[in-house]
């Protein structure tokens, strides 16, 4: 905490200095920023917004063949305040998509959201006026995992790219203004 | 938020009463996205205590345009999307809708598709059944079962898979006949995942059939008389579970149903209990059939030969102009089916699916109508729910098995 | 299939002067619209037809009556099914609703309504079922273009 202490000079936010002290501070908060991510990155709960066909791949990746467990990402809250991964499974259609947007925004930080399967990605082969073409039209995704339904291994593959992203993320837990 | 956000964010729908009848009345919103309905429906409830008093059913959230989007597909080109209704058992649907356009060109499929669609037919209702019972038994809490039912579903699906090239929404069925002929080692397979099945529902029945807090939440929990159920259209195996022997398989029969000996399950009281087991009950039968349909398949072609609507074989199509000019035709125009209508039904799992086609004589249908189980049963929902508690609606709504592709089309 | 059940129904709807026929395996007729509510009640008191399975419309644009709005019905003990079909105009496009006589009518022809506009005389109820209140038109028509979304959210930039 000494080291934190001293390190309160600089203006910004202290990451992006060329001197000595604030390199130190850098790397701590790198290991800082890793430990985190590793953290995160095994511990998601995902928020499963199931509404078709996909949640058949979803109930085969969550069970015993292959397991999402073993990744941390098994055990689904289905409390938007508890979750943060939102999982939009299946197509969302223009009367669904008010409650999408709800659900994602009582989510608090930090939150993921997965566009699994193409209806989610971009409204599969429902080209039409009831589907909406694509969930990040109204949110923003971060991983999308296409196949109509995806086979359970694309599903985890999706998972595990999350899993880079959130472990190669900042986590600005602590910063100078803390 | 700005104002506009804030105002599209209310009910799509309103509900049919937003004041309460009863004096302690409360009015709750069971919503489109909920952990224990498997699907997405909300149901309005009006509740006095733990009672629900009334109870207004809200479906349509997963309505995807598919008779719009049929009217620009081919005969041949929609199949995909007639996977997608009931996509827990995506087979049935198929060889229902193919029946029907076969039917109305006057097309004769052989004697092996015939068998072949009748063993996938009851492949996939015991795929559906599974799924259903799985999911309603884990929302009681019974996470085992789940499991065990999710393990062998998924040998079934690979096995699909092995067979059709996708796992879940298999689009197998083709106007004439099927898309192509079982792979070597097939029927072996089948035979092994058959005698596991025995094995893993017979774990199933130990765990669930006398379990008494299962017995306490779900005996006398949504009941329906056969008469109501009639009334309000029921059909399928929540009609059988009221007592009623109402099966199409057996009443009208269609593909190889005649040539099968097989029971037709009923439930004794129309509860929740009677639907878990006459669907247990139900898969059982359908392997037992399987079994038969092994036994009886003959050899043969698999799609008839007629140019119509069966694609030529490709070695001609490279060599000769006619069969060029006919597989053009059939990709780019689609089958040229007469003007007419029909209305034909299967028994699917959840019921008696229809389909009513008009075709105004061009390769693409003028109009194709579903007639889903699912959605009639919603109708019919608030019969089920009104007197018993709110946790029952749990119990209640995974007994009924509303597919959400079905019901909202 | 008990065809003899299909042969007494026609012979009675033929003394009534009108003309069913058999197609596919059920027998099909088409009404005018006042005759509706008696067929069916004649059907299902005294014929046995007690499952209602079905109400859709169809939209032929270029005829005038544009809509033929049909109903199929299946009776559980001989196991029938009978088609009926109406026309309506598009400048009154009203049908007598079915709610008083089977309680699986309510859905569909909310269902009806929603997708081709007809309206159910002695139905109550026809708020949006596959729909939402604000949708303009209605899409299933085929003046309805299939792209024309209508969306409750905004979209994001």
């Amino acid at each position: 905490m000494m080291v934190f202490a001293a390190l309160r000079l600089g203006n910004g936010d202290g990451m992006n200095q060329g001197d000595q002290k604030t390199g130190a501070f850098e790397y701590l908060t790198t290991r800082k920023d890793e430990l985190i991510g590793w953290a995160r990155k095994f511990s998601i709960f995902p928020y499963p917004f199931v509404t078709a066909c996909c949640a058949m791949e979803f109930m085969s990746v969550s069970s015993t063949l292959y397991d999402t467990d073993r990744f941390g990402a098994a055990l689904p809250r289905f409390s938007p305040r508890q979750s943060d991964l939102l999982m939009v499974v299946g197509t969302i259609t223009h009367k669904q998509a008010p409650i999408l947007k709800k659900v994602y925004e009582q989510m608090c930080e930090p939150k993921w959201v997965m566009a699994f399967g193409v209806c989610a990605t971009s409204g599969g082969f429902y080209q039409n006026y009831a589907a909406l073409q694509g969930i990040d039209k109204i949110i923003p995704v971060d991983v999308y995992i296409p196949g109509c339904p995806p086979r359970p291994e694309s599903v985890i593959d999706g998972i595990m790219q999350l899993q880079d992203r959130i472990a190669g993320s900042k986590h600005p837990i602590i910063n100078e203004t803390f | 938020m700005t104002e506009h956000a804030e105002e599209n964010l209310r009910n799509p729908v309103r509900p049919a009463f937003d004041t309460p009848c009863t004096e302690d009345g409360v009015i709750v919103n069971i919503g489109p996205s909920h952990p224990a309905t498997h699907g997405t429906l909300q149901i309005i409830a009006e509740l006095s205590g733990e009672k629900v008093v009334r109870a207004d059913v809200h479906c349509g959230y997963l309505h995807r345009g598919f008779e719009k989007e049929c009217e620009t597909h081919t005969w041949h080109t929609l199949i995909p999307y007639v996977d997608r209704l009931n996509y827990c058992s995506a087979l049935i649907n198929d060889f229902a809708y193919c029946d029907a356009v076969e039917t109305l060109m006057g097309v004769e499929i052989t004697p092996r598709t015939r068998y072949l669609r009748t063993l996938l037919s009851e492949y996939s209702r015991i795929a559906d059944h599974m799924t259903c019972i799985a999911a309603s038994v884990m929302e009681l809490g019974a996470m085992t079962a789940f499991l065990y039912l999710m393990t062998i579903r998924d040998w079934i699906y690979e096995h699909l898979a092995d067979l059709t090239g996708a796992r879940v929404t298999h689009s197998y069925g083709r106007i004439g006949g099927l898309a192509h002929d079982l792979p070597e080692g097939w029927l072996d397979r089948l035979a092994q995942i058959l005698d596991e099945y025995e094995e893993y529902v017979g774990r199933i029945h130990g765990l669930m059939d006398r379990n008494r807090i299962f017995i306490d939440r779900t005996r006398d929990v949504g009941v329906i008389s056969t008469e109501d159920a009639i009334h309000w259209g029921f059909t399928g195996p929540m009609l059988r579970s009221t007592g009623a022997a109402r099966d199409l398989r057996r009443d009208t029969p269609y593909l190889a149903y005649s040539e099968l000996d097989f029971e037709v399950p009923v439930g004794i009281n129309g509860d929740n209990y009677d639907r878990y087991y006459v669907r247990m009950r139900e898969m059982d039968e359908s392997v037992h059939m399987i079994r038969q349909l092994m036994q009886l398949l003959p050899e043969g072609p698999i799609n008839v030969d007629d140019r119509r609507c069966a694609f030529p074989e490709k070695p001609l199509v490279y060599t000769e102009i006619e069969s060029l000019i006919n597989h053009f035709k059939l990709v780019i125009d689609g089958p040229q089916v007469p003007a007419g209508e029909i209305y034909l039904a299967h028994e699917a799992a959840n019921g008696e699916l229809g389909f009513y086609l008009v075709s105004d004589g061009t390769g693409t249908p003028h109009k194709v109508h579903v007639r889903a189980p699912s959605f009639v049963h919603m109708g019919g929902l608030h019969k089920l729910l009104e007197g018993y508690q709110l946790a029952d609606v749990v119990s209640t709504f995974g007994t009924v098995n509303m597919i959400g592709g079905e019901c909202d089309r | 299939m008990n065809q003899e059940l299909l042969e007494r129904v026609r012979t009675r709807l033929v003394s009534e002067g009108r003309e069913p026929e058999f197609a596919h395996g059920l027998l099909a007729l088409s009404l005018p619209r006042p005759a509706l509510l008696d067929t069916v009640r004649l059907l299902k008191g005294e014929f046995g037809f007690d499952l209602f399975l079905d109400v859709t419309a169809v939209d032929w644009p270029g005829r005038d009556p544009r809509f033929d709005v049909v109903f199929h019905f299946y009776s559980t003990r001989d196991h029938v099914r009978v088609r009926l079909k109406t026309a309506v105009p598009e400048n009154d496009p009203v049908v007598d609703s079915l709610v008083p006589l089977f309680g699986s009518a309510a859905f569909m022809e909310r269902e009806c309504h929603d997708m081709y506009g007809i309206e159910f005389r002695g139905n109550a109820d026809l708020r949006p079922i596959l729909l939402y209140e604000g949708f303009q038109g209605h899409p299933l028509r085929k003046d309805y273009p299939k792209e024309r979304e209508q969306p409750l959210v905004r979209y994001r930039k």
